[in-house]
């Protein structure tokens, strides 16, 4: 009691009046939230909105079943698995390279240029990046001509940049380094005790790796591996000027549906933005409980 | 850990690095050999110097720039006073807050180009009124859009930088310091909170700028002739010059990085960038 | 033949040696200390006999068998960090199975093992939490059940309470030792805190800038320091210069008064030595028994230490402190009182030289 009175006292120089108070506290977000309404509520709450009407405006379930159709079926499918499979390989290398980095016993250097270097290759996406891999791999590029006067033909042997596989390759190059930097420190986080304790008591470097780095590691893997899946899922620009919209991703199809109506019902459209949210959505929360986990144990 | 199995360890490692290392240098350096060979017969820098002159590339560039200059104020604008504020007078509402800023993550930017078309090519309106006029409509408030729509974009970096920023200091004690002194919002704010929050700005400002120029979807989408779209559409008719223009973009975003990691001290967390 | 033997060993860093010189035997059952001031070396000889730090040279043997290069998974030797280094990835019961489950032991022996470990560090509750559901102390003595798991050779502990708070401190130690007696498992056991060292070991080795300094058993590192070093990193004795006035008679002069030593010493006459004097072996005002010595001071101050007072006095250059027995009618010194301290000749302890000067 007596020190709620002391903190009121010393509060009051710079205390405004109760009900005064309330409104200009509140005031002081109102900008924030005025904003966030404008620019990502309302937006995304429109699409969820029209998702569910048809053109008259009544209410339908139509366009949500109609994403189970074909093309946007396969525009799904694609986008899957070229998110999961760049977020496999993207997880499994990029995690080698920070096990390199950090615990690989290699010369500090090589730590700090891979970081800086993975900060501009994480941010380096879109057209410049699809452009430097057809500078290199295109039909005339720098390594495909190289192959030629050793006389192979890169595209007569089944390999191309404009397809899925070539697509992946541009998108590891934002993959690894995502991985590499937000594993190292994890990986740093491993204490070195851990494995003077398992070592005492019997185990192996292998075991050690088995039964505690690897499981203690899993979570933030996993939900690292998670946040790559989301980060290829809702790649647009880099597909795009890469294949030029030949490729059937979702985001290109949404691109399409955004230049001219091709799927003859907006609403249609809405949707499939919607399906995109919400996979996105799941992405995350499945990252955020994963992280948690790796939190908990190393409080 | 004995001396054979440290030397297995690190011949792993270098495997890697170097495998690494060829992966990410393989295009860098192709594109940039590619990009001197405009001239038939010899290098030269040709290819730079033509992209250099074409007065679309400098319309562009110069436009993108302001367009990250502009993203970058409305940003700090936005995310400093409230995360302060919320830091200061509203805690409760911090998670709320956080949630919002990280939202951009789950929402893609082609999904939210799309929203910023259907709700923005028509007036809002509220109970029958017209709130908002079609800002799509102009050019000039298309602009508002793109920057309000890159804003979004970097949210999440912004927010993250100045929130552990200010977790980092105890703002209510030195707001309470400043006020005990007879400082005023003004001075507190740019004299106390913004000096200690300089890093944080920083690496956000950089962040923000290395995603903001060469942006692609939302600018095309509004139909602004920024920088991505100008790129996009000169590698369909021009061979040497998108290299030029591939080489010149990653040095920009390489100077971002280094003077990122340079402010921060290489917290490798601030500079991950998602798409 | 010891236990645990270690021959001659050194460690050389990169930087710094930071053991030399290190002999010590250790028998079966024993429970020896490694006590000295942070940097002094402890923890690297304790990872040398784990296996994680290879020595310079010299020789380690484990039960009569040379370990010196044998890497730590294949000395079951149990360790005991300060900072608990459960895996907190796994319960309770699973970090203490750690061991047993590497060594591909049969499910009911590691089940019955586990049991037994939790009723012996008193947690028999506590089998499927994780680390991070339980306290510091509780953690620590996870920590132990799991290093005993393997019924190890020799037991390594390290600093194993600093990182808990005074009262779990003490009567986890008491656990500890209690736990040692029962399963009389040889005790390797690090701690720059002296009170720790002499309540739990049988004997004591005192370290200092990765040298041995004196090994005893805590009765006589305390009575008996050897050096200058010993002498003040255990307990607080009165350190002081004197010169021999008569080497024979143990006679010695004081900043001008004369005391008595208990027994000659070999010193020139005329040379300055080093002495020390315990602080709860003098008396305020000694009533004059020929044996007994006395030294004349002006009180400094005094400070009342809950059951005794310490009364602080000078000489003419040093400063001297002494204990009495707190009671009801304690008539205490004031400061600037002139007074007379007695002691008994054993009291009076000569001290090696220090090579390098020691800090009290
Ligand atoms: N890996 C190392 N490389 C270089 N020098 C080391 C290494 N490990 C220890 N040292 C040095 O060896 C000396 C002894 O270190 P040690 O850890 O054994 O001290 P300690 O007695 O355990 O101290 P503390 O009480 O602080 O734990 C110190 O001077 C330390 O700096
Ligand atoms: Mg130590």
């Amino acid at each position: 009691m007596a020190q709620t009175a002391v903190v009121t006292k010393s509060g009051a120089a710079f205390t405004l009046p109760r009900v005064r108070t309330i409104f200009i506290t509140w005031l002081g977000v109102i900008p924030f939230f005025a904003f966030a309404f404008l620019f990502l509520l309302l937006p995304s709450s429109s699409l969820f909105i029209e998702s569910f009407q048809d053109t008259q405006g009544n209410f339908t379930l139509a366009n949500i079943v109609g994403l189970f159709d074909e093309p946007i079926r396969s525009g799904y499918i694609a986008s899957i698995e070229i998110s999961a499979f760049t977020a496999l390989v993207g997880g499994i290398f990029g995690f080698l390279l920070a096990y390199a980095v950090t615990l690989g016993g290699l010369p500090k250097w090589v730590r700090s240029s891979y970081v800086t270097f993975s900060g501009v290759a994480s941010n380096f996406a879109g057209v410049p990046l699809a452009f430097a891999f057809v500078a290199v791999l295109g039909r005339t590029g720098a390594i495909t001509a190289l192959f030629k006067n050793v006389g192979i033909n890169l595209y007569d042997i089944g390999f191309n940049l404009y397809d899925f596989w070539g697509l992946s390759l541009v998108y590891l190059f934002f993959q690894f380094p995502l991985m590499l930097l937000i594993m190292i420190p994890s990986l740093e986080g491993l204490k070195p005790e851990w494995r003077e304790a398992a070592a005492n008591l019997g185990a192996t470097q292998f075991e050690y790796w088995r039964r505690v780095a690897f499981p203690i590691l899993l979570p933030s893997l996993l939900g690292t591996m998670i946040l790559l899946f989301g980060n290829a899922f809702g790649a647009y620009a880099t597909a795009f000027a890469l294949t030029g919209g030949r490729l059937n991703l979702v985001t290109i199809q949404i691109g399409a549906q955004i230049r001219g109506d091709v799927l003859h019902n907006p609403n249609l459209g809405f949707a499939m933005a919607l399906g995109m949210v919400f996979i996105m959505f799941v992405c995350i929360i499945g990252y955020t409980l994963l992280q948690r986990q790796t939190e908990r144990w190393l409080r | 850990m004995n001396a054979r199995a440290a030397r297995n360890v690190s011949w792993f490692s270098w495997i890697v690095i170097v495998i690494g290392a060829i992966y990410f240098l393989a295009p860098l350096v192709g594109t940039f050999a590619y990009s001197l060979t405009a001239l038939r017969d010899q290098l030269s820098f040709a290819a730079y110097q033509r992209a250099f002159a074409d007065p679309k590339f400098v319309e562009s560039f110069v436009y993108s720039n302001l367009l990250a200059v502009a993203t970058i104020i409305a940003s700090v604008l936005l995310i400093v006073p409230t995360t302060y504020w919320v830091h200061l007078y509203l805690p409760k509402l911090r998670p709320v807050v956080e949630a919002i800023s990280l939202l951009p993550f789950v929402i893609p930017a082609i999904t939210l180009v799309f929203g910023y078309i259907r709700v923005y090519s028509r007036p809002v309106d509220v109970l029958g009124i017209d709130l908002i006029p079609p800002l799509l409509s102009t050019s000039a408030s298309t602009n508002i859009v793109l920057v309000a729509g890159y804003t979004v974009l970097s949210m999440p970096y912004m927010y993250r930088a100045v929130d552990n920023g200010l977790r980092a200091i105890d703002v209510r004690r030195l707001t309470e310091a400043a006020q005990s002194l007879g400082a005023g919002w003004g001075t507190i704010l740019f004299r106390v909170i913004l000096p200690n929050l300089r890093t944080a700005l920083l690496s956000g400002a950089l962040l923000t700028f290395a995603i903001v120029v060469g942006e692609l979807t939302l600018a095309t989408f509004l139909g602004i002739p920024a920088f991505g779209p100008y790129l996009q559409q000169l590698g369909q008719h021009k061979a040497y010059e998108p290299s030029a223009l591939t080489i010149v973009s990653f040095l920009l975003t390489w100077v971002a990085m280094v003077l990122i990691s340079f402010v921060t001290r290489g917290d490798t967390r601030s500079a991950a960038g998602t798409h | 033949m010891a236990f645990v033997e270690l021959h001659q060993v050194q460690k050389n860093f990169a930087t710094a040696t930071a053991v030399e010189n290190f002999n010590l035997d250790v028998e079966r059952g024993e429970f020896v200390s490694f006590l000295g001031p942070s940097g002094c070396g402890k923890t690297t000889t304790l990872r040398m006999i784990a296996g994680f730090e290879v020595p310079s040279s010299g020789t380690i043997r484990l039960n009569g068998a040379d370990v010196t290069n044998l890497p730590p998974n294949k000395r079951n030797v149990g360790m005991v960090f300060q900072s608990y280094a459960l895996f907190p990835n796994m319960t309770v019961a699973e970090n203490i199975a750690f061991g047993m489950t590497v060594a591909r032991k049969p499910k009911e022996e590691i089940t019955k093992r586990v049991d037994e470990m939790l009723r012996l560090i008193h947690l028999p509750q506590l089998g499927n939490r994780y680390p991070y559901q339980l306290s510091g102390g509780q953690q620590q003595r996870v920590a132990l059940a799991r290093a005993l798991a393997i019924q190890p050779q020799v037991l390594l502990l390290d600093e194993p309470l600093s990182a808990l708070d005074a009262k779990i401190r003490v009567s986890l130690r008491q656990e500890i030792r209690a736990i040692q007696r029962t399963l009389g498992i040889t005790t390797i056991y690090v701690t720059h805190d002296q009170e720790e060292a002499m309540s739990l070991s049988d004997r004591i080795v005192v370290m200092s800038n990765g040298r041995m300094e004196q090994v005893g058993t805590p009765f006589e590192i305390y009575n008996f320091p050897k050096t200058q070093f010993v002498a003040s990193f255990v307990g607080t004795l009165n350190q002081l210069q004197a010169r021999v006035s008569d080497a024979a008679s143990g006679k010695l002069d004081v900043e001008g008064q004369t005391i008595y030593a208990a027994k000659p010493f070999e010193k020139m006459t005329g040379e300055t030595v080093a002495i020390a004097l315990r602080p709860e072996m003098i008396d305020l005002d000694g009533s004059g028994e020929s044996e007994e010595n006395h030294l004349q001071g002006t009180v400094e101050d005094t400070t009342f230490l809950g059951s005794i007072v310490r009364t602080r006095v000078r000489l003419r250059d040093s400063i001297i402190s002494f204990d009495t027995f707190n009671n009801p009618n304690l008539t205490l010194p004031r400061a600037s009182e002139k007074i007379t301290m007695s002691f008994p000749r054993d009291a009076v302890l000569i001290l090696e030289q220090n090579a390098a000067p020691v800090q009290a």
